[in-house]
């Protein structure tokens, strides 16, 4: 075990797969950062420090520097990795998936079901997402509500280092499209990440961050850790919470959420994503269809409301869920019977 | 053209208040009030005051991530702008756009934006609308070195010349985007406006440190697509004086390179330059401006400092249905 920072996870294990996999390219915009300037190649790198050195490494063929084309990008993400690589490309911030969503969802997304089962598609899409910087509404969006919904992709949210270590290996080596969400809040999160050189977490296993037999609560990425601050708070009061790290939203780990609300018979979905048909609507639903009869309380969704994303910070905060509002939701499902 | 005394002046002062602003957020920015990105315009404003001192309010222009230039060229309240910077609810935005997204639509001015590339085709849009309205108006997007890469913006180009719409592409060249040199990412190097010629629109080219090369440009082009002959494109070349954005190390330039172009291509030192070497304009008029401007800034910030924080009712404010 070493301690690193998430985006350090993120960093070696894109640097451990090009070594040890040649068919692995980077691509993105400032993922060399530099070029063409006095200052050369990696004067400063990414904006998230998520690929320094790569290029140094590995060279200009491996590690491409795209002009601000994000259509293009994620074109030649699907051409790359139709033609036998394993493309890792960046999107600066999520929000940008709407310059280059038809690559995504029109073509990314459909070739292996499409062509009749004959292909893969093994391209990895990173892109940092997530609010909490007054960024306003187009630099803070969380889009896994999106990409979810699209039949054939695959879609991540890392909470911790650790994760991140075994879920992106997992992405780069996997033969389907995979979205992997990075939350710049946690960029500088530091925490125990496997050394083994083939540790990988399987995708659709969902984690125990917290057990309890009270509340069942599943978060994923930045507001995980939201919630173990309340478990950790209302355990003091003798109530437990079972809090589950989604990990990946698709496939999803139904089994995990089912046996612990069978249990608990009282859920809470922790979602950055506005309310309408997102994942917080999505498990309660499977709860509600699956788990009804272990039902005590009325499932609890705390999100943003449905709105874009305002500036201000006294308005950014308001929209934002806090653990003031998920302690207050908990506190809700357990008044009921 | 020789502009009278008070155009001169005007212009000059619009030049020094976009400056002035920009230099205040940078020392702003640093102390933590101002929340958000910020893309400061320091170093371009001949460019912004050059193209809007020939427009009217009827004439629109769609700007960019490094807006505060075009707004306050285009005549958006420098109040409404710091307070709006400021996050307060009495900002031009109402504390929820910030930086990135301060529009006045009644000015004419559509819109800043976080989206690089997104305001090619709402400009062709707004000159399609100014088109069927048939008095002349024309819509202008202003775009970057990093922004024409994009294919939003070939896509509106050719819209444009399709539709003979009175757009005009106007390019700022500033050698960067990000950290990138546009000597890597334009694939024309060193050459924009040719790739505008090539969807088969008139092109022009000038130099975006002069004030005068601007507006000498700019009358001939807005001649041109306001007498209806459809798009046309120019490209300046320019300088930007801050980082991307406010906190960049900027360790793509080389060295010297702050100092030289502060000191050989500051577009206000240029104009006084011009001004007072043809006796159109004294050192102390131009003072007088200096003073004026310096002082207009520190009023908005005074106020934007005292104006009314939103509430979190307000983030439900302006939607047409709450969930
Ligand atoms: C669609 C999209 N891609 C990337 C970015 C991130 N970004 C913001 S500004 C910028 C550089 C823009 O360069 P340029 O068009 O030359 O404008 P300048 O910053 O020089 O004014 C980039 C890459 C963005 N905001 N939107
Ligand atoms: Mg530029």
């Amino acid at each position: 075990m070493a301690q690193m920072m998430y985006r350090d996870a993120v960093l070696s294990t894109i640097a451990e797969e090009m070594e040890r996999d040649p068919n692995v390219v980077v691509l993105g915009e400032d993922v060399v950062g530099g070029m063409g300037t006095a200052g050369g190649p990696e004067a400063i790198g990414g904006i998230w420090s998520t690929s320094t050195g790569l290029f140094a490494k590995f060279g200009a063929d491996r590690v491409i520097d795209t002009p601000i084309s994000e259509s293009a990008i994620m074109g030649a993400a699907a051409g790359l990795a139709l033609a036998g690589k394993r493309p890792v490309a960046e999107l600066m911030f999520a929000d940008f998936i709407g310059v280059s969503l038809d690559q995504i969802w029109n073509q990314i997304a459909k070739f292996r079901y499409m062509f009749g089962g004959k292909t893969k598609c093994p391209a990895v899409i990173r892109m940092a997402y997530g609010a909490g910087y007054n960024a306003a509404a187009q630099h803070s969006q969380s889009v896994h509500q999106i990409l979810t919904g699209m039949p054939g992709l695959k879609v991540v949210m890392p909470s911790t280092p650790g994760d991140v270590k075994g879920l992106l290996r997992q992405a780069i080596r996997d033969d389907d499209p995979v979205i992997f969400l990075e939350h710049k809040a946690l960029y500088a999160m530091s925490g125990e990440v496997s050394d083994d050189p083939n540790f990988t977490i399987p995708f659709g296993h969902a984690r125990l961050a917290r057990a309890g037999e009270d509340v069942t609560i599943v978060s994923s990425g930045l507001l995980l850790g939201f919630c173990e601050v309340v478990a950790d708070k209302l355990a003091a009061e003798g109530i437990g919470c079972d809090v589950i790290d989604l990990r990946t939203t698709s496939p999803l780990d139904e089994e995990t959420i089912l046996d612990s609300v069978e249990v608990t018979g009282r859920l809470v979905v922790v979602d950055e994503a506005p309310p309408r048909c997102g994942l917080a609507v999505d498990i309660c639903a499977l709860v509600a269809r699956q788990a009804f009869a272990s039902l005590r309380a009325p499932p609890q969704m705390v999100t943003p409301p449905h709105t874009p994303i305002p500036f201000a910070r006294e308005l950014e905060s308001a929209y934002l869920p806090s653990t003031d509002k998920i302690e207050a939701a908990v506190r809700t499902a357990l008044a009921w019977r | 053209m020789q502009l009278s005394r008070e155009a001169l002046l005007r212009a000059y002062r619009q030049m020094k208040i976009i400056r002035e602003f920009e230099e205040r957020l940078h020392v702003e920015i640093q102390t933590g009030e101002i929340a958000g990105f910020t893309h400061l315009y320091c170093g371009q404003e001949a460019v912004a005051v050059g193209v809007c001192e020939h427009l009217s309010v009827e004439d629109k222009i769609v700007s960019t991530h490094r807006g505060h230039g075009h707004c306050l060229a285009k005549g958006c309240d420098v109040n409404g702008m710091m307070a709006e910077i400021w996050g307060s609810r009495e900002g031009l935005c109402k504390g929820k756009g910030g930086s990135m997204h301060i529009a006045d639509v009644d000015q004419g001015m559509l819109g800043a934006n976080g989206i690089v590339g997104a305001g090619s085709p709402i400009g062709v849009g707004a000159a399609l609308a100014a088109k069927l309205d048939g008095k002349g108006s024309v819509a202008i997007t202003f775009s970057g070195d990093g922004a024409c890469n994009q294919g939003t913006t070939f896509e509106a180009m050719n819209l444009a010349v399709v539709t003979k719409a009175p757009c005009i592409f106007l390019f700022e060249n500033n050698h960067y985007s990000e950290h990138t040199g546009f000597e890597y990412a334009v694939g024309t190097q060193r050459d924009i406006a040719s790739r505008a010629e090539a969807f088969g629109m008139k092109v022009w080219r000038g130099d975006g440190t002069d004030f005068f090369s601007v507006h000498d440009t700019m009358r001939e082009v807005l001649d041109y697509v306001r007498a209806g002959n459809g798009p046309a494109a120019v490209e300046f070349d320019t300088e930007r004086f801050f980082g991307h954005f406010e906190g960049d190390p900027q360790r793509y330039r080389g060295p010297g390179e702050l100092d030289r172009i502060r000191e050989m291509r500051d577009c206000l030192k240029i104009f006084r330059a011009n001004v007072t070497g043809a006796k159109l304009l004294t050192d102390a008029d131009l003072d007088a401006v200096d003073k004026d401007a310096l002082e207009a800034i520190e009023n908005a910030v005074v106020a934007a400092r005292a104006a009314a924080r939103p509430t979190p009712a307000d983030v439900l404010a302006d939607v047409y249905i709450a969930y």
